[in-house]
């Protein structure tokens, strides 16, 4: 796939709605089509983030190794939505681990390439530490939520 | 420039038809368990009269002689009201008591109570319906008039969110629900357990993935008050206006008519007011901590 069109559909992702046009020529300088076989680890916790990606097919797992207890899913991402900030984030190492749950496709994105594009350009590292502080809150939000065993036993009732 | 839209109102409950504190015998006709903690109550009448009429989204009040009565949404099929289905999650004296039914004891049953969902007003309309744990089942009558209506509606979408794989409500119900072409079934839940292959994830995470004409839809809402606050402010944030969401309140229900204020919220009685409620009349009191 040529950069000319992954500029084109990043253009037309909600995600990169906030961003300049110059910026998505940037991001997506950064940009390679990749594919994950169901089962395929996508990265793992401890490990060197260096990429984030954009989901285009398919489904990713984001779980906590529990020791004595195996994997545990947190969340699942679906096509259209983002995997993963600790690229952004120092020191740039994987929290969680990913793993796709079926036949993944994704644009997977340089964080080392971007991470440099920022520090030439600060402007865009604000743009794209804005945008990911966006996911951060989210998913906290979402892990709070969680969290709080919504569903769970109450402790009176009728 | 979005265009105007006429606000549809809960509908308005029955006039009841007999003193509304005097309960009538039921007798359990089954006791199925739903869940580890919940279970299907169905009850039919034991004094020679019919089930009465119910409208989706309100409730009974379900008395266990010499221990006391609890609020209970109505689950079944408005259409098919014989038995008389409640959903029930044993968590205090009365609801484990009622547990603990078999065939044939007797239960005195008030109602049916309160106000209903919208789906009448709904029609033409997409229609979103958001349920969390136990929340499903008020949601389930207002579901079955929906589908037994299709053609009047445009998508229809639930996105229902539980704690476990363990804990999804009517799973055989939502299974073969997802089989239809003409409705959209996503489920999530909070904790998955190995062998759990769909999504993972709090219940408002699915609203961005629903595929509906936000201008045109109605939501209907019924879960944990955290998840509905969270759940609303979503569907607004998808587009979805304020007076187009209805929420299903729960409080302290005793008198269920409105005398007693045992669930009185700011200045509505949730019994008699609601339970269901369009979101601009509750979402100003979720912001106020006192109550």
């Amino acid at each position: 796939m040529s950069i000319k069109t992954l500029e084109t559909l990043l253009t037309d992702h909600p995600f990169f709605a906030e961003f300049r046009p110059e910026d998505l020529t940037l991001i997506a300088g950064c940009g390679a089509n990749v594919k994950f076989a169901a089962g395929e680890s996508v990265f793992r916790e401890g490990e060197p983030a260096n990429h984030f990606y954009l989901l285009r097919y398919g489904r990713v797992a984001v779980e906590v190794f529990s020791p004595g207890k195996g994997p545990v899913t947190i969340q699942t991402l679906h096509e259209g939505e983002v995997l993963g900030w600790s690229w952004l984030v120092p020191p740039y190492r994987w929290r969680h681990d990913a793993r796709a749950l079926e036949l993944t496709r994704a644009f997977s994105f340089d964080g080392t390439c971007l991470r440099r594009k920022c520090d030439e350009d600060p402007p865009l590292g604000y743009r794209l530490m804005r945008r990911f502080s966006q996911v951060i809150a989210e998913r906290l939000g979402n892990a709070q939520m969680q969290l709080m065993d919504l569903y769970g036993p109450e402790d009176q009732g009728a | 420039m979005l265009e105007r839209r006429a606000t549809p109102i809960p509908e308005p409950a029955e006039p009841l038809a007999s003193d509304p504190m005097v309960p009538r015998p039921f007798r359990v006709r089954r006791l199925r368990k739903e869940t580890a903690d919940t279970f299907n109550l169905e009850l039919e009448p034991a004094d020679n009269r019919e089930v009465p009429e119910f409208l989706p989204g309100q409730f009974n009040m379900l008395y266990l002689f010499g221990i006391g009565e609890s609020a209970i949404s109505i689950s079944g099929d408005p259409a098919q009201r014989d038995p008389l289905i409640h959903t029930i999650r044993a968590v205090g004296t009365v609801t484990r008591g009622l547990a603990a039914l078999k065939r044939g004891h007797m239960v005195g049953v008030r109602g049916p109570f309160g106000t209903a969902w919208p789906v009448a007003s709904a029609v033409d309309h997409d229609v979103v319906v958001v349920a969390g744990g136990i929340g499903l089942a008020p949601l389930r009558p207002a579901i079955y008039q929906l589908l037994a209506q299709r053609p009047h509606y445009g998508r229809l979408v639930i996105l229902y969110g539980s704690r476990s794989p363990d804990d999804l409500l009517f799973a055989r119900e939502l299974e073969r629900w997802r089989g239809r072409f003409d409705l959209e079934v996503l489920v999530t839940v909070d904790h998955a357990t190995s062998g759990w292959r769909g999504h993972v994830g709090v219940v408002t995470s699915l609203i961005q993935r629903m595929t509906v004409d936000p201008l045109h839809t109605i939501a209907l809402t019924c879960g944990p008050e955290v998840m509905m606050r969270f759940a609303t402010k979503a569907l607004v944030e998808s587009g979805v206006a304020p007076d187009h969401i209805y929420v299903s309140m729960e409080r302290n229900m005793k008198c269920a008519i409105g005398w007693c204020g045992h669930c009185q919220l700011g200045p509505t009685f949730v019994c008699k007011d609601g339970p269901v409620f369009p979101l601009p009349q509750i979402a100003p009191l979720w912001g106020v901590r006192e109550m």
